[in-house]
């Protein structure tokens, strides 16, 4: 245990514990469903029965299985009461002095928890996201307290570099090399930038990183400027998550109260500032570029690279730009040793992943599972599949940058290289799940039609290109369409896929390839037959 | 300054280290697409036309951004290369209402020149006909939206070689146009000095002077270079 001057806060935090604890999700999926009035109602009923002293109540973040929300769990008994509501609350107090009560609940046993290994959802649920203490008592800012105090910023870089760790934002680079090539670019000022600008239909996962522990993002933003040099670092989250920013704008001001964000962090010579800068409904702001342009306060555009970020990013200066959830698991590697992380996960792809699934599955929610996890184990066993019990048709990773894997491939290992090798992408997070009822027409016209309203502008492929590949998929849809449609269609989306400028554009084709290429029959029986042709 | 050696289309050719693959390409009479690309501005890399294949990368780059490299091999002119520029050109026919016969530009048009070097003879896509208008609201020039194809140059020379940054760009996507000042019309948009650079930096009708009629709007593509130049050699000092 590392002595740090924040022992005083986690031994004060400590000697305050009550032994027991109602934990009530307020994140925004149980937010929505009405969870502020349960914890409203849980606090009342436990001044009620004159429990103040013996139980805690408290907002936590996500608990992961949002399709049943309101959660609330009950510790140290362990029972996770599912769809609670202000009415139902009292009873959860009862239950807790020992009455018999009859609430659904959810098995904790269930594979959807058993499966996970939560690292950067480890605190996620657990502790308030408000509350800097709560994050000190769970080890937080310990890591940042050791390497500032024992490490040089070329150990905290060689320990990512051998933990492993790439890029969560979906490409997949190793974050290690891009922290050696900001920390050996020469420059008076570097600058830190965590992408949190998560646009993916369907993906929630940074969201959920933010609003249940968003301590530890600034944790490992703060150690990432240590390591390359950085002194002032931004974090670009999107305008439609309010409650994220508020708490990040919580968070921020706690930590520079403590001290572990300023000047002077635990008293040496390390300075680091953390500012938010808000999006405002761009996807293509999730580009580096186009975000970076968008925090210097011009209009949100990509521009060609190389140069990279690395070498010349914010007002030309070397930036290091990671996602939320790369920087969510720096602070475990510092804390638990490199060795440990890149023991989990398979050879190329160490540690967890995140994943949000959505659509057709039981249990929505947001999962953590080691690399390499098959697709089935996670949308079969975790995610009990369809809610009807219907056959899974697709999977779609990667929102509209990502492909739809089809049923006969979901033995496919979640790691980089196994799902670029099937057409799709690891992409952020986002996990759709489909059934027969979806048509991989409309899927990919559906995508297509995100790209070509999210499109910039800028370059002809993406702008113009995005627009004929809608054209040609409404009129397959509409049934107006001939064979000669789909090849024009192919080679659109091959000369957009090689000749955009961004990632945008390169990658907006990818839904409707790989659709073509694992249910082409979706598309053929969408063509009028030969006899009604008319000529 | 020390001097590369390439391959652009089997031929060698020499060029200054800071050269692009265009411009090392151009130097040695190998002629590649462009349509955003303006000598004396910043290049943006975003028509997409002058995309090279380098040997030993599946990454297609744009040349006029890409520096040259010893030993560097580029191709300018595959198959591949050929049919990529022939669709983006179609689709920008098939993007705005480009009908020559009737354009102030009709024979002095980069982008009629350029249809003609890919080899256009008909376009493959739905014409999507946007609505697109014109406004002739500035007492010298117009701007046709229905002609423009959002190469970014008025936006650049006015920003960069006039400095009054009249231009910019509103929308995103298709609907993107070319705005003056905060979207007014273009009369009374007062930071326009009517220099007219902007009408020179067009490369197709879009940006016009008034009272040209069909096929009259020649571009004086020589009067930017001499201002630009002139600035770079200082020859209006002293």
């Amino acid at each position: 245990m590392i002595t740090s001057p924040l022992n005083e806060v986690v031994e004060k935090e400590t000697a305050a514990a009550k032994p027991k604890c109602l934990r009530c999700c307020v994140a925004a999926g149980c937010l929505s469903s009405g969870s502020l009035a349960v914890k409203q109602s849980l606090q009342a009923s436990v001044t009620e029965a004159g429990l103040q002293d013996e139980v805690h109540v408290k907002g936590v973040g996500c608990m992961g299985l949002c399709s049943q929300g309101p959660l609330v769990q009950a510790d140290p008994d362990k029972v996770l009461y599912t769809g609670v509501t202000a009415e139902s609350a009292p009873t959860i107090v009862s239950a807790l002095q020992g009455a018999k009560v009859d609430l659904p609940t959810t098995d904790l046993n269930h594979p959807f928890f058993t499966l996970q290994r939560p690292i950067v959802l480890e605190n996620s649920g657990r502790i308030d996201p408000e509350r800097i203490e709560e994050y000190l008592v769970a080890n937080g800012y310990q890591a940042l307290y050791a390497a500032v105090r024992d490490m040089t910023p070329k150990d905290v870089v060689d320990a990512i570099t051998s933990s492993g760790l790439r890029g969560r934002g979906g490409a997949g680079y190793p974050t290690g090399l891009k922290w050696a090539l900001v920390a050996k670019t020469p420059s008076h000022q570097k600058y830190i930038v965590c992408n949190a600008d998560e646009g993916d239909p369907g993906a929630f996962m940074d969201r959920s990183v933010l609003e249940s522990d968003p301590h530890r993002v600034l944790e490992g933003m703060a150690l990432a400027g240590y390591a390359v040099g950085a002194t002032q670092g931004f974090i670009y989250v999107r305008g439609e998550y309010p409650l994220a920013i508020s708490r990040l704008q919580t968070a921020i001001k706690q930590a520079r109260r403590l001290g572990v964000l300023g000047s002077q962090i635990f008293e040496s010579g390390f300075d680091f500032k953390i500012d938010l800068r808000i999006g405002a409904g761009a996807f293509v702001c999730g580009e580096e570029t186009a975000l970076m342009a968008s925090i210097e306060g011009k209009r949100g555009i990509p521009r060609v690279r190389p140069p990279y970020p690395a070498e010349s990013g914010l007002w030309g200066q070397p930036t290091l730009i990671n996602n939320v959830e790369t920087f969510a698991n720096v602070a475990p590697i510092i804390r638990n040793g490199p060795d440990w992380f890149s023991s989990i996960g398979t050879g190329k792809s160490k540690g967890t992943k995140v994943f949000a699934l959505a659509g057709k599955i039981t249990n929505t929610g947001l999962i953590e599972v080691p690399m390499g996890t098959p697709l089935s184990t996670i949308v079969e066993v975790m995610g009990g599949g369809t809610p009807d019990g219907s056959a899974i048709k697709a999977v779609q990773t990667g929102g509209p940058s990502g492909g739809c894997i089809p049923a006969h491939k979901l033995d496919t290992p979640v790691d980089y290289e196994s799902l670029a090798s099937i057409g799709s992408i690891m992409g952020s997070g986002g996990m759709i799940v489909m059934d027969a009822d979806n048509n991989m027409v409309d899927v990919a016209r559906y995508f297509m039609e995100f790209c070509m309203e999210e499109s910039c502008g800028k370059c002809i492929p993406c702008r113009a290109g995005t627009v004929q590949i809608h054209r040609i998929l409404t009129k397959i849809h509409e049934g107006k369409a001939g064979q000669e449609d789909i090849e024009t269609l192919e080679q659109l989306c091959e000369m957009v896929k090689s000749a955009s400028l961004c990632g945008l554009g390169q990658s907006a084709p990818n839904p409707v390839l790989s659709t073509l290429r694992y249910f082409r029959e979706d598309y053929t029986a969408l063509l009028p037959k030969a006899s009604e042709v008319t000529v | 300054m020390a001097v590369k050696t390439l391959t652009i289309d089997g031929t060698l050719v020499t060029a200054q280290a800071e050269s692009t693959v265009f411009d090392a390409a151009h130097e040695a009479g190998i002629f590649i697409p462009s349509l955003c690309r303006l000598e004396g501005v910043t290049t943006t890399g975003s028509c997409r036309l002058c995309l090279v294949e380098i040997e030993g990368s599946n990454r297609l780059m744009p040349s006029c951004i890409l520096k040259v490299d010893e030993g560097m091999q580029v191709r300018t002119d595959t198959p591949r290369l050929r049919e990529y520029r022939k669709m983006i050109v179609e689709l920008l026919f098939a993007e705005r209402n480009h009908t020559c016969a009737v354009c102030v530009a009709n024979h002095n048009c980069e982008l009629q020149d350029l249809a003609k070097s890919v080899g256009i003879d008909h376009v493959r896509y739905e014409y999507t006909f946007p609505k697109a208008e014109v406004d002739i609201t500035h007492e010298r020039f117009g701007v046709d939206h229905n002609r423009c194809v959002l190469c970014t140059r008025c936006v650049r020379v006015c920003d960069e070689v006039e400095g009054a940054h009249t231009w910019d760009i509103s929308g995103r996507g298709t609907n993107s146009r070319v705005i003056t000042d905060m979207n007014q019309p273009w009369g009374d948009a007062q930071s326009c000095t009517s220099c007219g650079k902007c009408v020179q930096a067009c490369p197709t009708g879009a940006l016009f002077k008034q009272g040209s009629t069909v096929a009259e709007m020649q571009k004086d593509r020589t009067q930017l270079e001499f201002i630009v130049t002139a600035r770079e050699k200082k020859q209006w000092i002293g």
